[in-house]
């Protein structure tokens, strides 16, 4: 059983109704959580098959803006943020001045001035601190950590638009993919964004705190007649690696470069000096000597986060992320590997709790959804 | 409210034991699948391990997490329910009609140190 934590858990604006509704619940970068309402396997296949709603507002929130916000983003952000449009979000990197993640986040282009990032929970603070720290020298852009003015929902599967649409006047099949809209859901002004964490078609809801239970008990009861059901971080866990999503904490963090961990997609190499782009070119030109892979077991068992990675009989690291899968019921997960050993198809042992376990390098993502348009780019973040 | 059968004997660490003569079927209490999830593997020794109370004897694992499974009793494993490598999930179904190991006890008195299910319903209520 969990040990009580010593620290004072914080608790998100839904804590209450998670409570209330009989959910189990843990403690989780910090914040008291639910891991499940009703099982990780029916709420997983809630989201493949139809629809599922997770309170994600432990999520940070941090805004920048002024007249130099752009500059401010450009330098602390790998991605290219001039491409972003006002409306449109991208995934990218807080990278340490090794090439390496202070944090992983989604960046929104609110006005031309005006970003929004999202970051994950455990790095509230550090993220603040360093994007502060950072962007002083650029010009005329603050930093403010918004995170208590924003509660989170997310409402994800292929029902979730469906859903949605009962609940609000805003256009959400106008909504591309990674772009966002203004509007009200249930009568709460909020903002939409088509984006989430499972590799399904969803939503993400930025909503004022004190409304979010409504929005919550409005989508429940809009989404009975699919069967939509409240889901917990154990199911988020198991949907966004199998769609091969990193989590900071485990598949990425201050020891692994945006290359390794093959993110070089959300690198913005075009674009002017940021900080880690020395490393990160450095790595691009001549090459990296470790790259995360995706893995499927060949012997039975799970391997989990921190279990020894041996190739050709040697230690040559250790699992990031591993479950079972309940939607393509394998047990698969993440590992870096000496580079050469990486190609699918390639063999190479775990060691399952003193017992030395066959797997076999895959293809990432493990999982896509159908009918998405163009590549999916095994899309990130969150934890 | 969980139903504990009144007669099974329990652990503190949430298995049971159905005895009859100097034999006992041993599965795991419906508290322990709730708290371990969607159970996706059960590995059981083979017949013929000689086993201590207390000892492990085999490990379950769920989606979430593995747990070790502790025999109530000291004594021989005479059967296993093989069934439960195909089925695993039927420990989360119909948790105490999945037994997963029978045991030849060596040692009956020990049964008077497990808990009858009202102690045990106390214990994880």
């Amino acid at each position: 059983m969990e040990q009580a934590a010593t620290q004072v858990l914080r608790k998100t604006p839904l804590n209450a109704r998670h409570r209330a509704s009989g959910a189990r619940m843990v403690a989780f970068s910090g914040w008291d959580m639910p891991v499940e309402y009703s099982g990780i396997v029916q709420e997983h296949m809630a989201v493949r098959t139809r629809a599922g709603v997770f309170d994600v507002s432990h999520m940070g929130e941090i805004e920048i803006a002024g007249k130099d916000a752009l500059a401010a983003v450009q330098r602390i952000s790998s991605n290219d943020a001039s491409r972003l449009q006002v409306g449109q979000a991208h995934y990218s990197g807080l990278m340490t001045p090794h090439g390496s993640f202070v944090d992983d986040l989604l960046v929104y282009r609110l006005a031309p001035n005006h970003f929004l990032l999202v970051v994950n929970a455990g790095n509230i603070e550090k993220d603040y601190v360093w994007i502060a720290g950072h962007i002083q020298p650029v010009g005329d852009a603050v930093a403010v950590d918004a995170s208590s003015r924003y509660a989170l929902i997310a409402v994800q599967g292929p029902e979730s638009l469906a859903i949605l649409q009962s609940l609000t006047a805003v256009d959400l099949a106008g909504i591309k993919y990674y772009w966002f809209a203004h509007g009200e859901v249930a009568g709460v002004r909020a903002t939409i964004s088509r984006t989430g964490y499972t590799g399904e078609d969803g939503f993400e809801i930025f909503l004022p705190p004190h409304a979010s239970d409504r929005v919550w008990q409005a989508l429940l009861e809009a989404g009975k007649r699919v069967d939509l059901i409240p889901c917990g971080l154990g199911a988020r866990d198991t949907l966004r690696l199998e769609a091969s999503m990193r989590l900071y904490g485990n598949d990425i963090d201050e020891t692994t470069t945006a290359l390794e961990a093959d993110l070089g997609w959300i690198v913005g190499w075009k674009k002017d000096d940021f900080i880690g782009a020395a490393v990160l070119r450095e790595q691009k030109a001549k090459g990296v000597e470790r790259r995360i892979v995706g893995f499927e077991m060949l012997d039975r068992g799970i391997a989990r986060h921190g279990f020894d990675v041996y190739v050709d009989g040697e230690r040559a690291g250790a699992v990031t992320s591993g479950t079972q899968t309940p939607y393509l019921k394998k047990a698969i997960g993440m590992a870096y590997l000496p580079t050469d050993r990486t190609a699918p198809a390639t063999e190479f042992e775990i060691d399952i709790r003193g017992r030395r376990s066959r797997a076999r390098v895959v293809p990432m993502p493990f999982y896509k959804r159908e009918g998405r348009a163009k590549t999916d780019r095994s899309v990130a973040p969150h934890g | 409210m969980a139903s504990f059968p009144a007669t099974f004997k329990y652990t503190k660490d949430h298995e049971w034991i159905e005895l009859a003569g100097d034999r006992g079927k041993v599965g795991i209490t419906d508290y322990a699948q709730q708290q371990l999830g969607d159970v996706v593997y059960v590995e059981l020794p083979e017949v013929g391990t000689k086993l201590k109370q207390g000892q492990s004897f085999g490990t379950i694992e769920s989606v979430k997490a593995v747990s070790e499974l502790y025999s109530p009793v000291s004594g021989e494993v005479v059967e296993v329910n093989a069934g439960l490598k195909d089925k695993p999930e039927t420990v989360n179904s119909n948790p105490h009609g999945s037994w997963m190991i029978v045991v030849k006890l060596t040692n009956p008195g020990e049964t008077e140190a497990l808990l009858d299910s009202a102690h045990y319903a106390d214990l994880v209520k």
